[in-house]
């Protein structure tokens, strides 16, 4: 049985997380320190809020260093979810600029929609998968995922996207990956077949 | 394609699932930990629960709790929040923000406010700035006098404000609501239909969603709520009563052209 790490850093709901994973019948524990992340096989950082204010906690917390560890070192199956791959970019631009962990190249700005277009974008939307590898392998080719967020990930290298979806006139990436280190601009803990299907795959891979 | 949302909306009074008529007449339909795997199942997008018991009313069995009015809907929202995989708001008499904090720490991705973010429109400010503005839906109450003007209701239907509701709508949004929960009390249970002019009235000040709730009793209520500006649409007593109530509504939605997710 794998056992997960639910990131704590003062940001999120962390119990629909875990109640998803139980489900899954994986072990999922909240991690307050680099002690407990040290016990688990896979990580998640989740995370709703601002930017600025998430990798503020991260710092004060002293996770970025054992963050990075895990996931760019030892090579652990990591996700990030909403807010969470948000912070895997270079930066930040909610409130000011703000330095992301950098794992993924690109830069994370507010939704380009049209004025008449209501922010944040909250509800079941598509994800279309461009490549059905890693996370996506064996998701409908347009699952309905439920989002909830006013900022997206604007990627500099295309190879890590992996999903998209449209709001608006526009198309954001919704689901990223490279290696071992996934994000997910969705929430699968709260899309009910599709974002079940999604977390059991990450407990696989 | 962003989906019209399909909320039902289950209403708690001390620790029973019960249906309501005008506010006033509640009557006891379920056990809510008995029914929380069938909500879950159904072919819905997220799932309000409203806790209209008065306070204090939880607070004979357990006195152990650190919050005390709170325990028992705790253990409730805990329970249900275990098999639910989609959007779960939890709501009813929350007062300030360890009260949110509470709701959030036992499993609500939302919370809903009424009389308490009226009284105190700070709470909302708050209780965003802490969760998030996307947390946090504010319910408005509406009833109309006896010249066709609406009025915003608080206490659970007991309390006239004054306010009409596209003013209260826009404070709250200013505040930083993230949702709009409208409901009709003169339509609570009694299946006419929503009060679409109140829907038209709130919807076109918002620039955040706006939830219909009140009156359902057909599913093309729905279509009508949608069509008057609601970004989603709710409804409580129909779920109760109607056979496979979720898909049939689905279908009706699809049918009028509207973008629904079927699961």
């Amino acid at each position: 049985m794998t056992t997960v790490a639910l990131i704590d850093y003062g940001m999120g709901n962390l119990r629909s997380v875990r109640n998803a994973l139980e489900i899954l019948g994986a072990t999922a524990f909240i991690a307050s320190t680099e002690a407990d992340l040290q016990r688990a096989d896979r990580a998640i950082l989740p995370g709703v809020g601002a930017f600025g204010d998430a990798m503020k906690n991260l710092h004060e917390r002293g996770w970025v260093g054992p963050l990075t560890t895990f996931a760019m070192e030892q090579k652990k199956p990591f996700l990030g979810i909403c807010l969470g791959m948000q912070l895997l970019a270079t930066t930040g631009t909610e409130f000011g600029e703000h330095k992301g962990l950098g794992w993924f190249d690109g830069v994370v700005r507010k939704l380009a929609v049209p004025v008449e277009i209501r922010v944040p974008h909250m509800g079941w939307n598509d994800v279309t998968v461009v490549q059905s590898t890693g996370l996506l392998q064996g998701v409908a080719p347009r699952a309905t995922c439920y989002f909830v967020h006013s900022f997206a990930f604007e990627a500099t290298d295309a190879s890590v996207v992996t999903g998209t979806t449209e709001y608006g006139g526009t198309t954001f990436v919704s689901v990223i990956e490279r290696e071992n280190v996934f994000g997910a601009q969705f929430h699968p803990e709260k899309s009910q077949k599709h974002g079940l299907a999604i977390l059991k795959r990450f407990l696989e891979v | 394609m962003l989906r019209t949302r399909l909320i039902p909306v289950l209403l708690l009074q001390n620790g029973l699932l019960v249906r309501s008529e005008s506010f006033s007449i509640h009557q006891v339909v379920g056990n809510p930990i008995h029914e929380a795997k069938r909500f879950n199942e159904w072919n819905v997008d997220e799932l309000v629960y409203l806790d209209i018991s008065r306070d204090g009313s939880y607070d004979l069995r357990r006195d152990d709790h650190k919050v005390k009015s709170m325990s028992e809907p705790m253990k409730i929202l805990e329970e249900v929040s275990k098999t639910c995989f989609m959007p779960l708001t939890w709501g009813g008499r929350i007062r300030t923000v360890e009260d949110m904090r509470q709701c959030f720490l036992h499993g609500a991705d939302k919370v809903a406010i009424n009389t308490g973010a009226f009284k105190t429109p700070q709470l909302i400010r708050d209780g965003a700035r802490a969760f998030g503005a996307q947390a946090i839906v504010v319910c408005i109450d509406v009833k109309r006098r006896p010249d066709g003007r609406h009025e915003v209701y608080v206490d659970g239907g007991r309390e006239a404000t004054g306010v009409d509701p596209a003013t209260w709508a826009k404070q709250a949004i200013e505040h930083g609501a993230g949702e709009l929960l409208v409901q009709s009390i003169d339509r609570d249970g009694t299946a006419v239909g929503y009060d679409l002019e109140l829907i038209h009235l709130v919807a076109q000040v918002s620039s955040v969603p706006v939830i219909a709730l009140g009156g359902v009793g057909r599913y093309e209520n729905y279509v009508e709520g949608v069509k008057a500006g609601a970004d989603a649409v709710a409804a409580a007593n129909i779920f109760h009563f109607k056979e496979l109530s979720d898909r049939n509504a689905k279908r009706t939605m699809a049918k009028a052209g509207l973008q629904v997710r079927t699961t």
